[in-house]
């Protein structure tokens, strides 16, 4: 049992990281890393929804859904729980922590549109996770979210202070170093 | 009743929408009466960082009032008495690039006090009116004085006063206040860094 929890964690964080391997929460990945603490916040700001979000969907699609045959409005329900999650969570951090919610800035409520997010929810329906399997799927993929953003805003802190060269300065070898660290991130593949 | 709801798959989905939103409306209406926050958090923060001389030199009529306006989008480089120093301090708060000090509000001074020349004193009061932090002693018709340890030296006094009997006096560097000075920054340290600029 808790072999197969840490096999199913461990495919989500490294095997099958959301951002270097499925390409989902891309947005996210390249606009919040210019900063390592920025990117930490976000991430813990990610990690909270997407576990939250991820359970929720699950709860709103089994207990409310499927009793009433309603399984094709599971991507509007969905949007709906997450929003949901998202506004709250703002207003934990608008509480909590001013600077925290005026760094993130818009890239708190654009956590609903994060793709990863919605990603989680219609893939724990299409899995047929069960309500563990679910909370752990959703914190593996925003752990993987978090790690990957986390190593990618300390290289683009390094990167600023590099002497590139001119034709590759900015946004492109940020491009250029995610693609790198996406085919790190396959090398994974057979891991688990 | 609820043969009929199941019956009609438009009427549930439906009903089972508005109620999800319904359900979700509750749980944010009562998160923002639980988390609701007073005034702007961020210009507290801002207004902590500044000199607190209330001088005005910014163009608002005190710290409070331009942190806040810095927390709506204004520059941070308008604040003499704070100086480099305090930009710098801004700059890493916002995450915002630090700016050269705005050469229109006035330029960095070295940190003084008011000084009144008493025996020239006539006690007009006027510079007690323009005392932002009430820091000048005395009433009409009798000699004034500053008290040292409340002076934010704001310069605000010296224009007021008929017969200019107000000096601002150089802070002097004792054993108390003396600070080594700051490292040369980064991008002088690095060879390379320095051949680019």
């Amino acid at each position: 049992m808790l072999v197969e929890y840490s096999l199913l964690l461990l495919s989500t964080v490294l095997v099958n990281n959301f951002v270097l391997v499925q390409f989902l929460g891309l947005c996210p990945f390249m606009g919040v890393s210019n900063r390592l603490e920025t990117a930490m916040g976000m991430g813990a700001a990610t990690t909270f929804v997407l576990t939250l979000a991820s359970v929720c969907s699950y709860l709103t699609f089994n207990y409310i859904l499927l009793p009433l045959d309603l399984e094709y409005l599971r991507t509007i329900s969905f949007i709906l729980v997450i929003a949901v999650v998202v506004q709250f969570t703002e207003m934990v951090v608008r509480k909590t922590s001013p600077l925290l919610h005026k760094v993130l800035g818009v890239y708190l409520p654009l956590i609903t549109t994060n793709c990863a997010v919605l990603g989680v929810a219609l893939l724990n329906v299409n899995k047929q996770h069960n309500f563990t399997q679910s909370a752990v799927y959703g914190f593996g993929a925003a752990i993987g979210f978090t790690l990957v953003l986390v190593l990618f805003s300390a290289m683009r802190e390094r990167l600023a202070v590099a002497d590139v060269p001119q034709p590759f300065q900015g946004a492109a070898i940020g491009m250029i170093t995610a693609g790198l660290m996406s085919l790190a991130f396959m090398g994974f593949a057979g891991l688990v | 009743m609820i043969d009929f709801i199941f019956s009609n798959p438009l009427l549930a989905a439906l009903i089972a929408l508005v109620g999800l939103s319904l359900i979700f409306g509750a749980i944010l209406g009562f998160a923002s009466e639980r988390f609701k926050t007073e005034g702007d958090p961020i210009a507290d923060q801002i207004c902590d960082l500044l000199p607190q001389t209330q001088c005005g030199q910014c163009g608002y009529p005190g710290c409070r009032p331009y942190a806040e306006a810095i927390a709506d989008g204004e520059r941070i480089n308008r604040c003499p008495p704070g100086g480099e120093a305090t930009i710098q301090a801004l700059a890493s708060l916002l995450d915002v690039e630090p700016l050269p000090l705005d050469e229109d509000v006035g330029e960095e001074k070295p940190k003084s006090y008011a000084f009144i020349r008493e025996d020239e004193c006539i006690g007009c009061t006027k510079c007690i009116q323009a005392c932002p932090v009430d820091a000048i002693l005395g009433s009409a018709k009798h000699m004034h004085t500053v008290i040292t340890s409340e002076c934010t030296g704001c310069d605000l006094c010296v224009e007021p006063c008929p017969v200019d009997c107000i000096d601002m006096i150089e802070v002097p560097v004792t054993l108390n206040n003396w600070q080594w000075q700051n490292p040369a920054k980064a991008n002088d340290l690095i060879a390379t860094d320095r051949g680019q600029s």
